[in-house]
């Protein structure tokens, strides 16, 4: 412990450059909500300005496209925690026959290039002349999040203890107060989790919903398709506010898990 | 996967059909947005397109389209792979140290860490990358200090600098890989260090292995399911990743396989070709996974 001054230095090192890598980027985004451009694009700094944020909803376009986005998001990552959610559930609960069959069908989705399944998708409506759109980027988006979720959900409760439910039996727990009162509150937290994740893969996604969106703009597609003609910086503040709620997200759980932990204590 | 035999008892008691239900609707999901759109792709991949301004196309058992994803895009491949195959390596590098200085040295503070490390995926990817762009341009930050401290010549000696630029080369397009896929790689690493017991690299020092053998010999082959895992979640994607070849790369580091399915699809409308494209994508990186698995030996993904 003591002869290995070197390595913890280089070790500090390389921790303090990835964390650097990962938050230039994000800070340059924040900076940037500040900046004044000169023409369309927003990616050299000029002078300082505030408008940027007093008119902050002022590129119609792109905020239409993000409501879009999150109005996708939320119905996608809802059917795909119902769908993943039951298959980790089943398959981390229940001896059942086809898993190993069933758990290669469930990493498939994540090991296929997102292009790959772009385009797989894109030829299955093109076949059956199914008019791309809204409802199918939420298919698109429901597919990729289905694994995630039920991977994620299925690691989590690989450590739960079972019996709980036999002794809440065991003590004259009719099933539905069981599941309610034992089985639900301990797969919650594996299973919102997940949903927070996918969440974040849907508004994100580009390339697959450049397949299947026809003529249907997200979020993504805005910023990406406009990126050769216009970048402007109210992207910039929507994107730094989106950051703002999630940093608020993650503390406001993080002292609810905190509060609940004291509460199950004392 | 080890399963209890009060595990099955209870399977019992709620009745054979429960678990059988419960994956149904997955199943039928995965099987008819899933399956069934690769094997259509499949088909089209052997079909030919009689009218070059038409997108219709015949069945007709055409292998011809595989071979002309070779002789056609075979450097596109090549491009993409090496580049995803760089970034894949950079990532680990990173990621690894940071992954471990949370497990073990964070302390209390592991939590606020890992938050952080997320943090990049609740902004527009497309904007972090965009962001790149600023850092990186002719007259950005990067540069400028680059040329204050008077190393324009050597970072272009270094090659890391074509022509005086960084944007619009090779290396930007790598370096928005690596970056992009970086939270993919540290997130399982630091799952599986920290499912390490401490008193296991405690037991090695008190039987005086000196650190470096403890960590090759304890702590690498433990973590090595984590690092699998990042590989796949960071080389799968960074493939048929054309976001970032096409925001910061030229126009050679643009010509990926990701966008070159993207062209014959959305633009060329050639099916065939762009499906067959996808499938020979699809074989070698199935292929490589198949390799590596074998290599690492590891059969857990989640």
């Amino acid at each position: 412990m003591k002869r290995r001054p070197l390595a913890t230095w280089l070790l500090y090192f390389v921790t303090l450059i990835g964390f650097g890598y990962l938050f230039v980027p994000l800070i340059t985004i924040a900076v940037f909500t500040f900046n004044k451009p000169k023409g369309r694009f927003n990616t050299a700094w000029q002078s300082f300005t505030l408008d940027n944020w007093r008119h902050a909803f002022q590129q119609s376009d792109y905020l239409t496209a993000f409501g879009k986005s999150i109005q996708v998001a939320l119905i996608a990552c809802t059917i795909a925690t119902i769908l993943g959610g039951l298959m980790a559930l089943a398959i981390s609960r229940y001896k059942m026959r086809g898993g190993p069959a069933l758990d290669l069908l469930l990493v498939l989705p994540l090991t296929t290039p997102e292009i790959v399944m772009g385009a797989s998708l894109f030829t299955l409506f093109f076949n059956q002349s199914v008019r791309r759109g809204f409802w199918t980027i939420v298919i698109a988006h429901t597919l990729f999040c289905v694994s995630f979720v039920a991977l994620t959900v299925k690691a989590r409760l690989r450590g739960l203890d079972w019996s709980l439910e036999d002794a809440a039996a065991d003590l004259g727990s009719p099933p539905l107060r069981t599941f309610r009162k034992i089985t639900f509150p301990m797969i919650v937290p594996g299973i919102s989790a997940a949903f927070m994740l996918s969440l974040a893969l849907s508004i994100d996604d580009y390339i697959i919903t450049s397949f299947v969106a026809g003529n249907t703009s997200t979020f993504p597609r805005e910023v990406f398709d406009s990126s050769k003609i216009t970048i402007p910086p109210q992207v910039h503040v929507i994107a730094t506010l989106t950051m703002l709620i999630a940093v608020v997200t993650i503390v406001a759980t993080t002292l609810a898990g905190l509060r609940r932990e004291a509460r199950l204590k004392g | 996967m080890a399963r209890d035999n009060a595990t099955n008892d209870i399977g019992r008691r709620h009745g054979r059909n429960l678990p059988y239900l419960l994956v149904l609707p997955g199943i039928v999901f995965l099987f008819v947005f899933f399956v069934v759109p690769l094997i259509t792709l499949f088909k089209i991949s052997l079909s030919t397109k009689p009218d070059r301004l038409r997108p219709e196309y015949d069945f007709t058992w055409d292998w011809g389209n595989f071979s002309a994803a070779f002789t056609d895009f075979g450097s596109q491949l090549v491009r993409a792979f090496v580049y995803a195959a760089i970034a894949t390596v950079l990532c680990a590098l990173i990621a690894y140290p940071v992954a471990y200085f949370i497990a073990f040295k964070a302390g209390r503070y592991r939590n606020v860490l890992l938050g952080l490390v997320m943090l990049p995926f609740f902004t527009s990817f497309l904007l972090r990358t965009i962001a790149w762009q600023s850092l990186l341009a002719d007259a950005g930050p990067v540069l400028s200090t680059a040329k204050a401290l008077k190393l324009g010549g050597l970072l272009e000696a270094l090659q890391i600098t074509q022509n005086g630029r960084l944007i619009n080369t090779q290396l930007a397009v790598i370096g928005g890989l690596t970056y992009n896929f970086l939270p993919f790689m540290l997130l399982p690493i630091y799952v599986s260090l920290e499912k390490i017991d401490v008193r296991l690299v405690d037991a090695a020092a008190d039987l005086y292995s000196p650190f470096g053998r403890t960590f090759r010999r304890v702590v690498l082959p433990l973590s090595m399911p984590g690092v699998f895992a990042g590989t796949l979640l960071t080389f799968i994607p960074a493939t048929g990743d054309f976001i970032n070849a096409e925001l910061l790369g030229n126009p050679i580091s643009r010509r990926v396989i990701g966008n070159a399915v993207r062209i014959q699809f959305l633009n060329q409308n050639d099916y065939p070709a762009a499906a067959a494209i996808s499938f020979v994508l699809m074989a070698i990186i199935t292929g490589l996974v198949a390799v590596y698995a074998k290599f690492l030996g590891t059969e857990d993904l989640a």
